[in-house]
């Protein structure tokens, strides 16, 4: 349990913990905001604004599809809907609701899963959550966004009262380390260049952002120069910066805790396709299903730690610079 | 009901099936049995019952409604129209792309339509998050949302007749329009619904069975619902006929997703006493 090994001595922050903390802060001048939940409370901590504010919490019991439905009927008379479960019976059970009753509708639902990606761990597949991105970012009208850490969720969640239409944040069961200031001021749409480097461009988000981090810094001292791009919103993606990336260093990388199939890996290829293709590198869990196990034997496991970050960013720049 | 008020209602569920089915002729495609066979029931909601203001459109205090079996637009469009809330000559660019009438209700397209709808079972849910926002915000207004008795096969309409009982929503009122008939034959046949009303009592809803084209029927119904006390949620179980008003339309299962030729549309006007309104299919 925990992400330790990979972090140590490092402060680690749970992004639910943060996302309930910033609701309750802003339900207390907005009487609008309600939250529901499909009997995960605890484990999502939205009870913990069930007991702040009993009368505007919901939960429907183990019906995540009529949790989608319950809250776009509550967008519909006015109500600010926060509606949580774990990331897959979020975006797969419910799938087809969020479809038609919040995208097609346009409805400002916010739907913030925890639970996200592999390192829900011992559960096994039938909880893990690979697949989100692709199902959620397919999706007219939505927004898609990963915080790296509890402050940018703190940001995602103050600013998500301001967007308009639907929204999709994937937060960890993990509590990860944090890199962003507390005062973060974050904006949906813009990705950002956490460190500079002009031979390799990393793109990642979620957990892999500090991961990538931490590999740009070996690579640093083999003297290759790795950019790392934290891209927290994935839809709509920010394209300049990607080719921007793809221009100034002509070698991506792409890291992330989901299939490498119709996630960020998947976002970026299409932009770079389109305009300025350069060699891109995918990282992510491949075509497959995972198995039980701690969060950092299945990184492990799946190739998604900060060495295997910097092993395959160097591979990437030997076969083309070196 | 005043005998009056009635024989009015009968009229106006009278014009709307002329202007279902000539829009449907004229469309060429479109869901025609389902959308006659829930006239009265929306004749009676649009011109009785509701609180509306079609030239506000999205006043906050209205009724809403949500039609859940979204395939009936159609007939929902016809109420929308004879109401004000959008012109006539829009229904006979129904699903054209140069008309704002989709196949199935739009919200953001049509004005007057609640909720988009259309992928059956997602209605019910919609309805009882409205009703528990408004009571939320202390509003009198009412839900309405009304149902197929196809549709009930969907589980999600089980979580939400759980959630409307659990969350005590009694300004919520759900019909269903029992026709009988679904795609692929009689309901009975395809996936047995029945007994409707005792699935639904046992789901902690008042419950009441009535003839679903007998305004006066529909009208007790309502009131009953109104006047009881307690906090369960309503539900109108309207046994109705698939294609009502026609003969040779009435309990047909072909005529679930086809539409009446000009031929048919001449013979159709003929029962209802309506003329065709636009020669030649587009």
């Amino acid at each position: 349990m925990g992400l330790g090994e990979f972090c140590q001595d490092r402060k680690l922050v749970g992004l639910r913990d943060v996302y309930v903390e910033t609701l309750i802060e802003l339900a207390k001048d907005n009487a609008d905001i309600v939250v529901l939940d499909a009997d995960l409370s605890s484990s999502t901590r939205t009870g913990r604004f069930a007991k702040e504010y009993p009368d505007r919490f919901f939960n429907m019991g183990i019906s995540e599809q009529d949790m989608i439905g319950t809250a776009a009927g509550l967008a519909l008379v006015g109500k600010i809907p926060f509606a949580s479960t774990f990331a897959i019976f979020e975006a797969g059970r419910a799938w087809e609701q969020i479809r038609l009753s919040l995208c097609l509708n346009r409805l400002p639902v916010k739907l913030v899963a925890s639970h996200g990606g592999l390192t829900v761990g011992e559960d096994g597949p039938t909880h893990h959550c690979t697949e989100d991105i692709a199902l959620m970012r397919v999706l007219p009208n939505m927004t898609v966004v990963l915080p790296m850490d509890a402050n940018e969720m703190r940001g995602v969640i103050r600013k998500s009262l301001s967007l308009d239409g639907p929204l999709y944040v994937r937060g960890s069961r993990e509590n990860l380390p944090v890199v962003n200031p507390p005062d973060m001021d974050f904006e949906f749409g813009k990705g950002r260049t956490l460190r500079q480097g002009n031979d390799i461009a990393i793109i990642a988000c979620g957990l892999m952002v500090d991961f990538s981090l931490q590999a740009s810094k070996m690579l640093e001292t083999e003297g290759i120069g790795a950019r790392v791009i934290n891209m927290s919103t994935i839809k709509p993606l920010d394209k300049e910066i990607v080719i921007g990336a793809a221009r100034e260093t002509g070698l991506i990388m792409t890291v992330e805790e989901h299939s490498i199939t119709g996630g960020l890996g998947s976002a970026v290829c299409e932009t770079l396709c389109e305009s300025s293709p350069v060699p891109v590198k995918r990282m992510g869990t491949m075509d497959r299903f995972a198995v039980s196990g701690s969060p950092c034997r299945l990184l492990d496991l799946y190739g998604l730690t900060p060495k295997a970050i910097a092993e395959n960013a160097r591979a990437l720049y030997r076969d083309y610079r070196g | 009901m005043d005998p009056k008020e009635q024989s009015r209602l009968v009229e106006l569920a009278r014009e709307s099936r002329i202007l279902i089915l000539n829009m449907l002729t004229k469309a060429g495609s479109g869901h025609t049995g389902g959308s006659l066979s829930v006239v009265e029931i929306l004749a009676y909601l649009y011109f009785h019952k509701m609180r509306l203001r079609p030239s506000e459109p999205s006043w906050p205090d209205r009724d809403r409604l949500v039609l859940s079996k979204g395939h009936a637009a159609p007939a929902l469009y016809t109420m929308l129209a004879m109401r004000g809330f959008i012109p006539k000559d829009v229904l006979f660019r129904l699903r054209r792309v140069d008309g704002s009438l989709q196949g199935h209700p739009d919200m953001l397209r049509t004005p007057g339509v609640d909720a988009s709808t259309g992928s059956l079972g997602q209605g019910l849910s919609i309805a009882c998050g409205m009703a528990l926002g408004l009571r939320l915000s202390s509003s009198d207004s009412k839900v309405y949302a009304i149902l197929g008795d196809g549709e009930i096969q969907e589980g999600q309409i089980w979580e939400a007749a759980m959630s409307a009982a659990h969350y005590k929503l009694k300004n919520l009122v759900a019909f269903i329009d029992a026709n009988q008939l679904q795609i692929d034959g009689r309901v009975q046949d395809v996936m047995n619904v029945e007994p409707i009303a005792a699935k639904w009592e046992s789901f902690g809803w008042n419950v009441q069975e009535i003839d679903g084209h007998d305004f006066a029927q529909i009208d007790e119904a309502i009131a009953a619902a109104e006047a009881r006390d307690g906090d369960k949620p309503n539900m109108i179980v309207a046994r109705t006929t698939k294609g009502k008003g026609v003969s040779f339309i009435e309990g047909k299962v072909g005529f679930h997703g086809v539409t009446p030729n000009m031929d048919e549309l001449r013979a159709a006007m003929k029962e209802l006493g309506g003329s065709v309104l636009l020669e030649g299919k587009s």
